[in-house]
Formats: structure tokens, C-alpha cells, sequence
């Protein structure tokens, strides 16, 4: 289990949903999950501080949402298709979430993507790439 | 029996089943993504299926963290398009076949497979958009959907070759149904892609060519690959691709390629496509064999 957890470590820039990010995100998660609802999505936007706290999530976690700081929640134990209904209440494509996220303009990223995407090519390993995240 | 005559599988990609939804699919952009399904459109005319085995992943749409089935079977009578925060797709209400959806279930369960049976769920893109791109926009969907959806957002998924080896259980199952009926088995998601992070945007064609190859030619090696290689090498959403090894398990190692389509990009993702036509089964080449 550990290994197995361990071995995703080593790609950069990419945070792996297992056990511990799922436990550490669980609220944050389902914060998001109530989204879907559009009477929350309308509490939410009426008041996103009182609406956060109706779940037990971290400051941190309250912050990352409240700063819209995509990387942050992922890294606080967010995953991406919860996250996305957080952009959709915004009104933001998945596409748009993509270049907040790289941080990169939405119009150079899309441009990237018609390029033929990122390129694995020195993207496959921190290790490969001497250490950088 | 049923029989197996065929397996597809395809990208789920959201927006294009919005570019279909708002009528977008003859842009410049959308153009070549759909162009590559027009074989398609046309094979499936004349080789339609009585029930489609529909291989996905839920998206945080029917399942949220509070109950996370790995393997999960629908079988309800119907099940409707999800909202996944716009709106629920503007497609038809998708029929289910819970006569078989429950003889898989019991078939593969005594198989030693561990399904999880549905009776409710809404089912969201990664199953609709695959029916639009096959079937267009009809007002009824022409065959029915026995639904599996696959644990692919919680670490672990299943492995490739747990995978592989479910599409075979579901093989037997399905010809081992008392019913004259025709099924295809369907995987989608993929090919490479990765949402999220400052990584997002990774696309890698050569690992998707080798992926297709592969998956027709040389699947019980294909079904070895480690999570951890679909991740770095295809991006984290990558990992669907597990999914396209359920059905190439439930068709023969002999099905024949009959469609091959790839396209970059659709969003953020490489759009995959692949046909297998399923040879017969050996009873019955027997007994074709048999004919003077």
C-alpha cells in the first residue's frame, strides 16, 4: 500500500486521490458535491463564508475556496471532478479550470492543447528532472 | 444464447457532447473530432445491437466519496441523464435491460467478481456523450444500456488485468444469457489527459498508438501495465483507459480491428476510437465448418 502510494510521488505536478488525500478532503469533497443542487449553488454565492461553514473543512481548506486556488484544494485533499462543480458554479469551463491550474492564460493553453498538448517529455519525473516539482 | 458481436471503444470528453448539445459540431475546431465517427454512424446502421454493455466511470455525478463501488452494475429499468451542475444533457431517457443487467450481475458475482448492483442512477457524460457520438441526437435511444460503471476517481481502481479478466466473466455471461439477442460491449474514457494540476494539458500520442495497438493485439500483456505508468505516462486521467481492457476481455484474442480513429484535441484530451468486430464462437464456426 505504501509503496504503491509512494510511487506516484515521483510525477510532477500531479496529485494522485488515495487514501490519505480522500480522508484529508472528505469535507471539502462533499462541500462541493452539494453543488449540484441549485438551491446551494445560489446559498453558496450569497454568502460563501457562511455557506463553508456549514462543513467541518479546515480553514485552509475555506481559504483555497474562497481564493478559487485550484492547486491549493487539490493539494488539501480535493479532487478535480469535485472540484469542477466549484468552476461550474462560476460558470468556468473545464478547460479554463485546466489553465488556472498550469497557470498559463486560457487563450495559451487552449492554444497548447490544439499544438498537440503538453509533452511528456521532461513531465514524466522529479526525479528525472533533478528534483523539481 | 446472446452473443458478443462486437466491441467499441471511445473518449468521453464532455465538451463534446456540449458541442453536439449547442449544435457546434461543424466549427473548424469540432469538425475533425466528429469526422472520425462518420464509419461509425454508418456501421452501427447496419450492425446494430439489441443491448449495449456501456463500460464508464461516474464523474461525481451518481456517486459522490460516501459510497464508492469499484465495480458497479445498473440494473434499473431506465436511467436518466445526470445534472452535473448545467443542466442534464439534453438526450433521451437511456433503457435499461434488467433481465440481463441481473444474469450478468449473478453470472460474474459466482465468477468471483464482487459487483456492486444498482437500481437507481443517474448516469452523466462519460456515458451519454459515447451514445451521442455512435447514435447522434435521436429522440429515443435505438437499443438498450445495461450500464457499468468502474471506480476510476478514488485510489486505487482496479487493476488492468482485474479488468481484463472482468470483460471475460462478462463474456461468459452474456453467452451464457437463454435470449437470441446481439450485444456489443462498449469501454470509453480516456486517452490520455490530465485535469488537474500545474501538469494539466499532458498529451503523449506515441503511449495512446502503442495503448491501441496493443489493446487489439496483445491485451493479456497490455493488461499488465502498472497505475503508475498510465499516470506518468498519460496523464492522471489517463487511468480510464483500464476501462477499454473490460472490453476487449469480453471479445475473442482473435476480433478483428475494423475502425481506428485518433485526434488531438478535444478540450484537454486526446480523443481515442477503436471497433473490434468479434469473431464467432467455436460452436458455432464448428458447425459453419461443419456445412458442405
Amino acid at each position: 500500500m505504501n509503496d504503491y502510494s509512494e510511487a506516484f510521488k515521483d510525477i510532477p505536478g500531479t496529485v494522485v486521490f488515495d487514501a490519505t488525500h480522500s480522508r484529508l478532503g472528505y469535507h471539502l469533497n462533499m462541500f462541493c458535491m452539494s453543488l449540484m443542487k441549485a438551491e446551494n449553488r445560489a446559498a453558496f454565492k450569497a454568502d460563501e463564508r457562511a455557506y463553508l461553514e456549514r462543513y467541518p473543512m479546515s480553514d485552509a481548506q475555506r481559504q483555497a475556496v474562497l481564493d478559487r486556488d485550484y492547486n491549493r484544494m487539490l493539494e488539501l485533499g480535493g479532487n478535480i471532478y469535485f472540484l469542477a462543480k466549484i468552476g461550474a458554479t462560476d460558470g468556468h469551463s473545464f478547460q479554463n479550470l485546466a489553465s488556472q491550474m498550469t497557470g498559463m492564460s486560457e487563450e495559451a493553453y487552449k492554444a497548447m492543447m490544439v499544438a498537440g498538448g503538453r509533452s511528456p517529455e521532461g513531465n514524466r519525473s522529479i526525479a528525472e528532472r533533478g528534483g523539481e516539482r | 444464447m446472446a452473443r458478443i458481436t462486437a466491441g467499441l471503444a471511445t473518449s468521453h470528453v464532455p465538451a463534446v457532447g456540449a458541442a453536439i448539445d449547442l449544435g457546434r459540431t461543424g466549427e473548424p475546431y469540432w469538425k475533425p473530432v466528429f469526422a472520425g465517427y462518420e464509419f461509425t454512424k454508418r456501421w452501427i446502421a447496419e450492425h446494430m445491437p439489441d443491448v449495449v454493455v456501456l463500460v464508464y466511470n461516474d464523474h461525481a455525478s451518481a456517486f459522490s466519496l460516501e459510497v464508492i463501488p469499484t465495480f458497479a452494475i445498473g440494473c434499473a429499468e431506465s436511467f436518466a441523464p445526470a445534472d452535473e451542475g448545467w443542466g442534464p444533457r439534453p438526450v433521451p431517457v437511456v433503457q435499461g435491460h434488467p433481465e440481463l443487467a441481473w444474469h450478468i450481475a449473478q453470472s460474474t458475482i459466482l465468477d468471483e467478481f464482487d459487483m456492486t448492483i444498482v437500481n437507481r442512477m443517474d448516469v452523466d457524460h462519460g456515458l451519454t456523450v459515447p451514445m451521442s457520438l455512435v447514435f447522434g441526437q435521436p429522440a429515443f435511444w435505438p437499443c438498450r444500456v445495461v450500464p457499468l460503471a468502474v471506480n476510476v476517481v478514488q485510489y486505487p481502481p482496479p487493476t488492468g488485468h482485474r479488468c481484463h479478466e472482468l470483460g471475460k466473466a462478462i463474456g461468459r455471461a452474456v453467452e451464457s444469457f437463454d435470449a437470441d439477442l446481439d450485444v456489443m460491449i462498449w469501454g470509453t474514457g480516456g486517452m490520455s489527459h490530465q485535469l488537474q494540476g500545474p501538469r494539466a494539458g499532458l498529451i503523449n500520442r506515441e503511449f495512446d498508438t502503442r495503448f491501441l495497438d496493443r489493446l487489439v493485439g496483445e491485451p493479456e500483456a497490455l493488461a499488465q501495465t502498472p497505475h503508475v505508468e498510465y499516470v506518468r505516462e498519460a496523464g492522471s486521467e489517463g487511468i480510464e483507459l483500464v476501462m477499454w481492457l473490460i472490453m476487449r476481455g469480453a471479445l475473442r484474442p482473435d476480433a478483428r480491428e475494423v475502425h481506428r480513429f485518433y485526434h488531438v484535441p478535444a478540450s484537454n484530451t486526446a480523443v481515442g476510437h477503436v471497433i473490434l468486430e468479434n469473431s464467432a464462437p467455436p460452436e458455432a464456426a464448428t458447425r459453419q465448418g461443419a456445412q458442405p
